[in-house]
């Protein structure tokens, strides 16, 4: 209780402190006391992830009832992993911020955002009261649109921050219907009463009140199609914040998705087969708009999605394990899917903060106009490298630990006995692949274009590798992924009291003997993972050993006997998914312009894409548009004249009034016409 | 580790048989069965010349692309000896690190800032992307019909009974020529003889590496081809003793390099376009290898 007073108290001190402190002491503070608070709450937790649980009851107002603040292993887990991700991006984010450090007022709302944030995600992995619930997710939301619009004075992020914002509430709007459904059935706003509430209606009732959790909590992971604000915001904030949110914020909602499954008892089968059908078309259909991006933090944000995606067919694949009373698949399952959300978390962010480090450097997004940069950024390099190997699933880094598990869930479930299930594991199991291809591709282009070859454009000033300050939270992140790489099964035990939460729910005990042989498998990719990075040392050992003393002159690069500078005739990003784009065309909407070059002696040419979310303009655009014109038809009320306006005025108090007159008088009328 | 040894074995004279096939098809004597072997070691004793627009990472790219094909053969097992790496769903790790492969590959290309070479790249990268499904879906399908998710374990209890199994077995043979082909970008894909950069696929991705290099990426094709007749030889030297599972092995790759020669010698590369859609088919047929093991199984009511 204590521990939560102290985080209280240094929360709000903080925040009372900050305004009034000089621009480099804001960071400083901020930065300490998201530290602390994440020791703090690190502490507290790291106990319930092996096991303990905790659990305190305020006593809250009359309106709320009694606070229960729950913490276990689920809980735990997410709050370290947000503690991590939130630590690294404040000390990114204080190195980053110096080039702002003019707007002082700007700034300080900045910080006091940044900790009400770290402080909301705790306490939404912990809270379960669900009005108290509802308002840490508003204060995060709220926090999470100033973090997004620091740059206000761009007419772009501060319409890509009201987009989030309205989407976001449309969230809210289906998580406030479930808790009110919940509360109006059982008089309760403790979680546990979402449980009674599933086990005394029917499967099917429960099968809606979920997809009312769901829907609101799809809209914040990035669910498509409830994806459309993701690619906006992301690009808007600064890097520092795009890590912070690609790689916690949004899974806050996949927290609450497992959350809810944990507590609504229903046809888990179902369930099962729909998230599965969701993640798929998610994480195939990021990826593919991902490919043809052209600013790096878009392509990123789509990345997300894909990734959401990923977890999301492991979260179905533990579903499925629940229904079936699969100890193994809900092990795979929810295992490949929490371990996913630690490994996104990790990449994302590392990615996030190199394009942060681009991008202060360049002052560009645009992938076409680097190249190159490996020669003046080779840190960077390296750890974006690092990252993009491990997006991509490749071995010996963390993402394909994770999609490992993900993987053998699906071959496992191969053996299933229905013929509905094989067909729905034959589509996850093409979608993975399909998602893993895709990823491939585009990160080569990604990686290729930006740091490799010649530069494509001339900026006003060269780039330059970052400070260091901006450096040691990157490695930071990057031991990570590769420690999750080389030890897989350190972090697969880690993961066995949040497993548990759902490996209870069958009768069939098992759980211990497949967690055992997971572990062993999890070893043996470990040790695959280690012999690989030997293997690889050694032959590049013998390379350099056996090419010690051959000549190695330095020339041009081949170009069909043509030996001048050939910068201009490099291939660019778009030319490198050309083939791609060709094939994927019919799926997606593209818009091209053309100017061809003609004549005899060409003066000039032009050859734009715009590639455009077809999801986005037939779930957003074109109903928004129906109601502007709906809207549009009571336009003459609002005509400019305040007589009319006081007109309103008059006519609004008359009719409240008025009302309980007439009524009463209509009242009186029926009873006079019943006398009679 | 006798697959290593047995792969790394044919890999010294597979090449060799594929272009004497070649020769013979086209009226020529042709070189001996180690000649290109000999060009390889060749290269290894040279010195190389490198770009200067490149960097650290076109120097590393060679090695890992090795590296990841020696990796892949030591998950691949023999007959009933299991892989050096042998693991629950170790074929995802054959098929990643493969790919982790290409990736270096393809940053190799892009690294040399080339007009031609990203061409290439672009291509291997959308080919081995949509090949990848097919593979899957195959050892998805045989880990239905086995019940079991790792190579030793499904070529242990593999057996043909019926003649359904017998069909899919051959269909799989086919599958896996095709994808060997496609990995190593032969013939209906992409034509390793082409003299023009712009026709090329994977020879023009490595225009620029010379000496050891090349050497590395000439040789790694040879190992994966051997790796590749290997996998296919595994679905037929189930139960036999070690002598005559060597003899199967042995034969099968002779007969995989001889077809790879004839493949190469009378069918034309296709249009580039045209690729893409013929590398996806064979995800169709990997998919009627899983129909037909639900067959097998009865599970179609």
């Amino acid at each position: 209780m204590t521990y939560i007073q102290t985080y209280m108290a240094i929360l709000v001190a903080s925040l009372l402190v900050i305004p009034f402190l000089k621009v480099t002491w804001k960071g400083i503070i901020t930065l300490s006391v998201v530290i602390f608070n994440a020791i703090l709450s690190g502490y507290l937790v790291f106990p319930e992830l092996l096991g303990e649980k905790l659990a305190f009851i305020f006593p809250g107002s009359i309106v709320t009832g009694e606070i229960p603040v729950r913490i276990d292993a689920l809980s735990a887990w997410f709050i370290l992993l947000i503690n991590f991700t939130v630590v690294t991006g404040a000390l990114y984010g204080i190195h980053y911020m110096k080039a702002y450090k003019m707007q002082t007022s700007n700034i300080s709302l900045h910080c006091l955002a940044y900790i009400l944030m770290q402080a909301s995600l705790t306490a939404i992995c912990v809270i379960q009261n669900s009005l108290v619930f509802l308002f840490a997710w508003e204060i995060m939301t709220l926090s999470s649109f100033l973090l997004v619009i620091f740059e206000y004075y761009k007419q772009d992020t501060l319409k890509a921050g009201i987009n989030f914002l309205i989407q976001s509430h449309a969230g809210v709007l289906f998580l406030t219907l479930g808790f009110i459904w919940v509360y109006y059935r059982t008089g309760s706003y403790d979680f546990y009463a979402i449980s009674q509430f599933s086990l005394t209606y029917p499967h099917i009732v429960s099968l809606g009140l979920f997809f009312c959790f769901f829907i609101g909590f799809a809209v914040k992971a990035g669910f498509v199609p409830f994806h459309t604000w993701l690619p906006y915001a992301h690009p808007a904030a600064p890097s520092h914040i795009s890590g912070v949110m690609s790689g916690v914020i949004i899974k806050i909602g996949i927290f609450g998705i497992l959350r809810m499954l944990q507590l609504i008892q229903t046809d888990y089968i179902v369930l099962g087969y729909i998230i599965l059908v969701f993640s798929v078309i998610s994480g195939v259909y990021g990826v593919m708009l991902a490919i043809l991006q052209h600013n790096l933090k878009k392509l990123l944000a789509y990345h997300s999605i894909e990734n959401i995606g990923i977890i999301g067919i492991g979260i179905g694949l533990g579903t499925l394990g629940i229904g079936q009373q699969n100890a193994t698949l809900i092990l795979l399952g929810f295992g490949g899917a929490l371990l996913h959300v630690l490994n996104h978390s990790l990449f994302k962010s590392l990615l996030f903060y190199s394009a942060g480090n681009v991008y202060q450097t360049t002052h560009t997004m645009n992938i076409e106009h680097f190249g190159g940069l490996v020669k003046q950024m080779p840190q960077t390099t390296v750890l974006f490298l690092i990252a993009a190997l491990a997006i991509c699933g490749l071995p010996p880094f963390n993402g394909f630990v994770s999609e490992f598990l993900i993987y053998s869930g699906l071959f496992d479930e191969m053996a299933s006995k229905e013929m509905i299930n094989l067909f729905v594991i034959l589509f996850s199991v093409f979608g993975m692949v399909l998602i893993g291809g895709l990823a491939l591709l585009c990160f080569t282009k990604a990686f290729g274009s930006m740091f490799l070859g010649n530069p494509r454009h001339q900026f006003h000033s060269a780039p330059k590798e970052s400070g260091t300050g901006k450096l040691v939270p990157m490695y930071m992140a990057a031991s990570f992924i590769v420690a999750i790489g080389l030890f897989p099964q350190f972090f697969f035990r880690l993961m066995g009291e949040p497993l548990k939460l759902y490996s209870d729910k069958i009768i069939i005990s098992g759980a211990i003997s497949s967690a055992v042989s997971i572990a062993d498998t999890m070893q043996h990719i470990g040790f695959a993972a280690a012999g690989f990075i030997v293997l690889g040392l050694l032959i590049f050992f013998i390379r350099r050993k056996v090419t010690a003393e051959k000549p190695k002159p330095i020339l041009t690069t081949w170009g069909c006997g043509y030996v001048g500078e050939t910068e201009k005739m490099q291939y660019t990003a778009s030319s490198f998914i050309r083939s791609y784009r060709k094939l994927a065309e019919p799926m997606l909407s593209i818009q091209k312009r053309k100017i061809e070059i003609e004549g005899v002696f060409p003066v000039y040419g032009r050859h734009e894409t715009h590639p455009q979310d077809k999801i986005e303009q037939y779930f957003i655009d074109k109903p928004w548009n129906l109601l502007k014109i709906f809207f549009g038809k009571f336009r003459f009320l609002q005509n400019g004249n305040p007589q009319f306006y006081v007109l309103y005025g008059a006519v609004f108090i008359a009719l409240i009034i008025g009302f309980p007159v007439i009524t009463e008088t209509i009242k009186k009328i029926i009873y006079f016409l019943n006398q009679i | 580790m006798i697959s290593l040894l047995l792969i790394v074995l044919t890999s010294l004279f597979f090449m060799g048989i594929v272009v004497r096939t070649k020769s013979i098809a086209s009226g020529r004597k042709g070189p001996g069965l180690f000649q290109p072997m000999k060009d390889v070691i060749r290269l290894w004793k040279k010195g190389a010349v490198y770009s200067k627009t490149t960097s650290f990472i076109f120097q590393i790219a060679p090695s890992i692309y090795f590296a990841s094909i020696i990796m892949a053969i030591l998950v691949i097992p023999f007959g009933q000896y299991k892989g050096i790496v042998s693991f629950d769903g170790d074929f995802v790790f054959f098929a990643y690190v493969l790919a982790l492969g290409k990736f270096f590959s393809i940053i190799g290309a892009l690294d040399t800032g080339s007009s031609f070479e990203g061409m290439g790249a672009s291509r291997e990268a959308l080919y081995s992307m949509l090949a990848e499904p097919a593979f899957f879906i195959l050892m998805g399908s045989f880990a239905l019909y086995t019940g079991h998710t790792s190579f030793h374990e499904i070529f242990v209890s593999l057996h043909f009974g019926s003649y359904i199994s017998y069909g899919l077995g051959t269909l799989a043979t086919f599958v896996l020529v095709m994808i060997a082909m496609i990995e190593n970008s032969r013939m209906p894909v992409d034509d390793p003889k082409t003299h023009l950069e712009l026709t090329m696929v994977h020879e023009v991705m490595i225009l620029d590496n010379s000496g050891f290099d090349l050497g590395l990426i000439l040789y790694g094709t040879n190992l994966k081809f051997a790796m590749y007749g290997a996998l296919i030889a595994n679905f037929f030297t189930g139960s036999f003793s070690i002598l005559i599972s060597i003899l199967i092995f042995l034969a099968v790759q002779i007969m995989f390099a001889i077809t790879v020669g004839i493949l190469e010698s009378f069918s034309a590369r296709f249009r580039m376009g045209n690729n893409a859609q013929f590398i996806f088919t064979l995800t169709s047929i990997s998919i009627l290898i899983f129909f037909g093991v639900l067959l097998i199984m009865g599970k179609f009511v």
